[in-house]
């Protein structure tokens, strides 16, 4: 019977024909969206915290232990007159070149600041390569805001009040 | 005022072409929705025409679709670059592809689409030539596809293309014979003694009032349908293309408009290889066993004609899906596997049935 090979064949058929009938199980990309699970790795960016202070100090470390050296780094001083002074240092400049970058992940898990966050956006484009690099406002448009618990440096500020160096 | 009759012909003619290559066109469309609804796709749904598209309500459902997908498919086989490689033999190169297309075309003369009963009651045969040989010129125009197979994998002067060739050459060999042999008990039914005899499709589908051949010839009717497949080089018997096997066999070095031909040609030929099997075995314009137009009484006049060409057209889709149906369903066989099917299965299966329809028939006859 297995050699007549025919109703094999209407069983493979029956099996394909109720398949048209269910729903397609592909997403139309551009306008559905796959959901993001949580702890996605997708295009680094940079955040600021709730009061609108860019969190990154330009430490340095990031650019240090990225692999691919994707990162630039020009540190900057915080101006004077600024509320937030007492933290010194802010960057100046600060590109990842996204053809460079491998979505490691190690810029985010170095930095004692958590300033730099690998977050959602999963496709980057460009027509050129300059297009690529992602300076300093890209990356701050790219990361917004996201909830801070410590407020680190406004205790710093405070204990320094105190005349406590340490908090 | 009378026309000339050839103008009538040449434009009947053109008419038939352009329904042929239209239906073509769709059927690659059709193809494109059928396997990606099998596979859980959604398949050709962006393609809009910039007026009809921007109908609210029909213009996104056409869209969806994919009901203008067929045209840019046509304009990028036109406008793709051409290239014909250095080392080919151009004048075969050029050639095979109009060779596959062509017979393919020609067997549509010869193809009956309907029926027209005057108030006369006198039927005649909606067909560009209704010749008495009609079967015997199909099966010999619709075998001469397989040169232009053969050619193409020849003159391309390269190791895939021709075992793609060579393949398709043995497979239309092996069949054939099956095919012909398969179709014979049809033919001894319909030219009984005592009954005028002849070879015409449109006899042979208006000899289906009653049972329809498939019903009570289905071995006949099965061995045809296989054999109708691997004639149309389609999967599970896709010999001469098996892309994984040979890049994509015959075609390989072919671009363009060149391989649109072929591309065509395998939708002509399966268009034509559904209407034979419907005419042969399904009863052609019939709308049901035991039950024709004429029972119905709705066979006269142009409605008439319109509703066989109708029900005939609707049984020859329910072929192209079919054909579709089984290409994404059933794997490739293997080349050994095809062999061995037609030649130790198909050919003693198919003469077994003619001799046991043979004494059949003849019992019938005699009366026993």
């Amino acid at each position: 019977m297995e050699k007549l090979y025919l109703p094999e064949i209407a069983r493979g058929l029956s099996t394909t024909f109720r398949r048209i009938w269910e729903k397609p199980v592909t997403l139309e990309y551009p306008e559905q969206r796959p959901t993001i699970p949580e702890g996605y790795r997708g295009v680094p960016t940079l955040v600021k915290d709730p009061e609108g202070r860019e969190k990154c100090v330009s430490c340095q470390l990031c650019e240090f232990v990225c692999p691919p050296k994707a990162i630039r780094i020009t540190p900057g001083e915080i101006p004077e007159d600024s509320d937030y002074v007492h933290v010194e240092k802010a960057p100046k400049e600060f590109d990842i070149d996204m053809l460079r970058c491998i979505y490691c992940g190690m810029c985010q898990e170095v930095c004692p600041e958590e300033a730099i966050w690998l977050q959602n956006q999963f496709s980057m484009s460009g027509y050129t390569r300059k297009e690529m690099v992602n300076n300093k406002e890209k990356l701050y448009e790219l990361g917004g805001t996201l909830p801070d618990e410590h407020f680190k440096w406004k205790k710093k500020k405070e204990a320094a009040k105190k005349g406590d160096g340490h908090h | 005022m009378e026309l000339n009759p050839i103008i009538v012909k040449i434009v009947y003619a053109s008419i038939v072409v352009v329904v042929i290559m239209t239906l073509c066109a769709y059927a690659v469309l059709a193809e494109r929705k059928i396997s990606s609804w099998i596979q859980g796709r959604v398949g050709p749904n962006r393609t809009a025409l910039p007026i009809i598209g921007g109908i609210p309500i029909i213009g996104p459902f056409l869209t969806r679709l994919g009901i203008f997908q067929p045209l840019p498919d046509g304009l990028k086989f036109l406008f793709k670059e051409d290239v014909v490689p250095a080392h080919v033999n151009k004048f075969y190169f050029i050639m095979a592809p109009v060779l596959s297309l062509v017979p393919a075309l020609t067997t549509v003369a010869v193809v009956p689409f309907g029926q027209f009963v005057t108030e006369a009651g006198e039927v005649i045969p909606l067909v560009l030539a209704n010749v008495n040989v009609g079967l015997l010129f199909l099966f010999a125009i619709s075998s001469l596809g397989v040169y232009g197979v053969v050619l193409a994998g020849w003159s391309s002067n390269s190791k895939y293309p021709f075992l793609g060739g060579i393949r398709a050459s043995a497979q239309m060999i092996s069949y054939e014979l099956a095919m012909g042999v398969s179709v014979l008990p049809v033919l001894m039914w319909v030219n009984a003694p005592g009954r005028e005899g002849t070879m015409n499709l449109f006899d042979i589908a208006q000899a289906q009032n009653g049972f329809w051949f498939a019903m009570w010839m289905p071995v006949s009717a099965i061995i045809f349908l296989v054999c109708l497949f691997a004639e149309t080089n389609r999967l599970p018997f896709d010999m001469a293309e098996s892309e994984t096997e040979l890049v994509s066999g015959f075609h390989t070095e072919y671009s363009s408009f060149k391989f649109g031909l072929f591309f065509v040609g395998e939708y002509a030929h399966m268009i034509i290889g559904s209407c034979v099997f419907t005419l042969l075995f399904l009863g052609g314009w019939n709308p049901l066993p035991f039950v024709t137009l004429e029972t119905l009484g709705m066979d006269k006049g142009i409605l008439g004609a319109a509703l066989s060409v109708g029900i005939f057209l609707g049984k020859m889709c329910a072929m192209m899906f079919f054909f579709m149906w089984i290409r994404w369903t059933l794997p490739r066989f293997r080349y050994d596997q095809v062999m061995r099917l037609g030649w130790s299965t198909l050919l003693p299966l198919s003469i077994a049935n003619l001799v046991a329809y043979a004494l059949i028939i003849f019992y019938l006859d005699t009366g026993l």
